[in-house]
């Protein structure tokens, strides 16, 4: 078992494009680290430098305290699954999952024992002599986890695993994957557009744009405080309402150019009510109104036509075009100077 | 959406194919049914008149051991040109399929060869090993090799195979390259995360995705040898010596216009028509089944 530790890396690629731009990165041991971000922002190049994939133009990559900056994919003792699966067409699965075993030169019983298992685990036993083309999205992916699972790497590298696959099974297999990560207690780190996926998912939540690291922390750490606007408008679902601040609210709240506050913390107030202390109220012009079921989302803008949205769980949905007070209170408020970068409170 | 094209006047896709199908019948089933008529008759020593002696001419091609001879030489010829053509077009397929500096000019290169037309291909090899002439039969020479095609039936057979498997290489070329540049990164890329080196990861994992590609190349290559070499031989050897280099294809025309006996030759036609049929009719079968995966 060990831990990833990043340093200093920086990818500049041969046309003179830096994917990565300078990235520190401690993985603990056993932990799940996900990196999220845009399409761009450089996180499946980390990926692939922790792999050994692409060679690094500047910085340090240890695994489990050893330098592995020039060492072949092969001698880092990682296995990865990649967003296609990779699986070799031409293979059964027990093939599939027993060629890394057999290019190590492990015993044949011992390959034998760890396939069945790895197949066990993951449900993919009555698959073992089929062909990848004859298996579902979900069995490929099985059979793509299986494959990392066998060879007992000390750290997985998971490239979007999930993205090929429908939404229903994407939460299935994530779950899994977070199962599978914890009863092997093996270091991953993975790579992930998708910040629900990046919520559920990590121990260790890594928000990356323009091949740098915007916040480093626990999930709902990052979900509370976020530390800059790309992060506060990234993470959540709907986004943050992020407003330009006006003159007088600057005032108030210490220079503010931005003020954040998340779609679940605007309440619903009587006509005119006075804003609680220290925070804000609101005149909203309602402009949509999306229904999920067991809340609905309220579309609309305020008075200086700054665009809002209400998550709000309750039957009476206001109609298009009403006019509603709102309020948010100070400790939901967040505040970011005009460089997006979070104020202290 | 409608996804078949839909015409409007009833006879406009007919006269599209008219043109296609008025070259085939000129070209090709023309020339061909009066092979296979010409393969009955017998004609007399003057070729003045012809008469219908049924398979005279078949059970006279069988039973002369020199067909046979022939067969032997083709055979030799065919695998040699396939082999050689093959293997080298995969070597520089692999080697191109690296990310080198100079990858497009590398590449283009290697095509040109194959607009070379097959005579002209033939007298340049001719020079090169010339055993009066040539550069490298000089060079053959300082080695201490008796290096002589115009006489030895071994080095002449050597000489056509090296001519017609170099004009080969550019089109095998270009069918691997595009079969490497099929295969998905990822999988490359997996297997040696799987601890499989490069040597290792070509035959277990492009070597067998690339199989499509080499069966079809397979079969093309052996049409050629078989048909396509026929400039080539007649440039370098004129089938010789002592017939040495005389192929399937050769013989017939040596038979038929050199020899005048076009009943003999029509029926050698005919037989070869027979393989380049069973030859595609294999093709196809293979190419609808895709071989491995």
């Amino acid at each position: 078992m060990a831990g990833v530790t990043i340093s200093g890396v920086r990818k500049v690629y041969a046309g003179g494009i830096e994917a990565v731009k300078g990235i520190d990165l401690d993985v603990p041991d056993g932990a799940f680290c996900v990196l999220v971000g845009p399409s761009g922002c450089g996180k499946s190049t980390l990926l692939r430098l922790v792999a050994g994939l692409e060679t690094l133009s500047a910085g340090d990559i240890s695994i489990g305290g050893r330098l592995v900056n020039d060492r072949e994919p092969a001698e880092r003792d990682i296995a990865m699954v990649f967003q296609n699966y990779a699986l070799y067409p031409h293979m059964s699965v027990y093939d599939n999952l027993a060629y890394g075993l057999r290019n190590r030169k492990t015993p044949k019983d011992e390959i034998d024992k760890r396939v069945r298992e790895a197949a066990r685990m993951l449900e993919i036993s009555d698959y073992l002599t089929r062909k990848p083309r004859e298996l579902s999205g979900g069995q490929r992916q099985r059979v793509a986890m299986g494959r990392a699972i066998v060879r007992r790497p000390q750290v997985f590298l998971f490239d979007e695993p999930l993205s090929n696959l429908d939404a229903k099974l994407r939460v299935s297999m994530r779950v899994e994957i977070r199962r599978l990560q914890r009863s092997l207690a093996t270091t991953a780190i993975y790579v992930t557009h998708d910040q629900l996926e990046a919520m559920t998912l990590a121990d260790l939540l890594v928000v990356m744009n323009g091949g740098r690291i915007e916040q480093i922390g626990a999930p709902l750490d990052v979900y509370r405080r976020p530390q800059t606007t790309f992060v506060a408008a990234f993470i959540g679902a709907p986004a943050m309402n992020l407003m330009a601040a006006s003159p007088s609210e600057a005032e108030r709240f210490g220079g503010a150019a931005t003020i954040g506050v998340r779609p679940e913390h605007l309440a619903f107030a009587a006509a005119g009510t006075a804003p609680p202390d220290g925070g804000l109220a609101f005149q909203l012009t309602v402009a949509a109104v999306e229904r999920l079921g067991p809340e609905s989302l309220v579309y609309g803008h305020d008075g200086m036509g700054r665009d809002l949205v209400v998550r709000r769980s309750g039957e009476d949905d206001p109609p298009i075009g009403a006019q509603i007070a709102l309020v948010a209170e100070r400790e939901h408020l967040h505040r970011f100077d005009a460089a997006g970068e979070r104020l202290p409170v | 959406m409608q996804k078949r094209v839909f015409f409007t006047h009833r006879f406009l896709p007919y006269w599209l194919i008219a043109p296609q199908i008025a070259v085939t019948l000129v070209f090709f089933y023309w020339p061909a049914s009066q092979a296979v008529w010409q393969s009955f008759l017998l004609e007399d020593a003057f070729g003045l008149s012809s008469t219908f002696v049924g398979f005279e001419n078949y059970r006279t091609l069988f039973s002369d051991a020199s067909y046979y001879q022939t067969i032997l030489t083709t055979l030799v010829f065919a695998t040699a040109v396939t082999l050689i053509s093959l293997s080298a077009a995969l070597l520089l397929a692999v080697q191109a399929d690296k990310p080198l500096r100079g990858a497009t000019a590398y590449r283009t290169l290697l095509i040109w060869p194959y607009a070379v037309a097959p005579a002209v291909a033939g007298v340049l090899w001719l020079f090169m090993f010339h055993p009066s002439l040539g550069v490298v039969a000089r060079g053959l020479r300082h080695l201490g090799i008796a290096w002589n095609p115009m006489l030895d039936g071994d080095h002449a057979m050597i000489l056509v195979v090296l001519a017609a498997a170099w004009k080969q290489i550019s089109y095998n070329f270009l069918f691997f390259l595009a079969g490497l540049q099929a295969i998905p990164k990822s999988i490359i890329e997996a297997a040696a995360i799987d601890g499989a080196r490069p040597a290792r990861r070509f035959w277990t994992i492009v070597f067998p995705l690339l199989s499509p590609t080499t069966f079809f190349l397979l079969v093309v290559n052996i049409v050629y040898a078989f048909f396509d070499t026929f400039g080539i031989i007649d440039a370098m050897t004129g089938g010789g010596p002592a017939k040495a280099t005389e192929t399937l294809v050769y013989k017939v025309f040596a038979d038929g216009r050199l020899g005048g006996d076009l009943g003999g030759s029509a029926a050698q036609s005919v037989v070869l028509m027979i393989i380049v049929i069973g030859l595609t009719a294999i093709q196809f079968r293979y190419i609808e089944r895709k071989v491995t995966y």
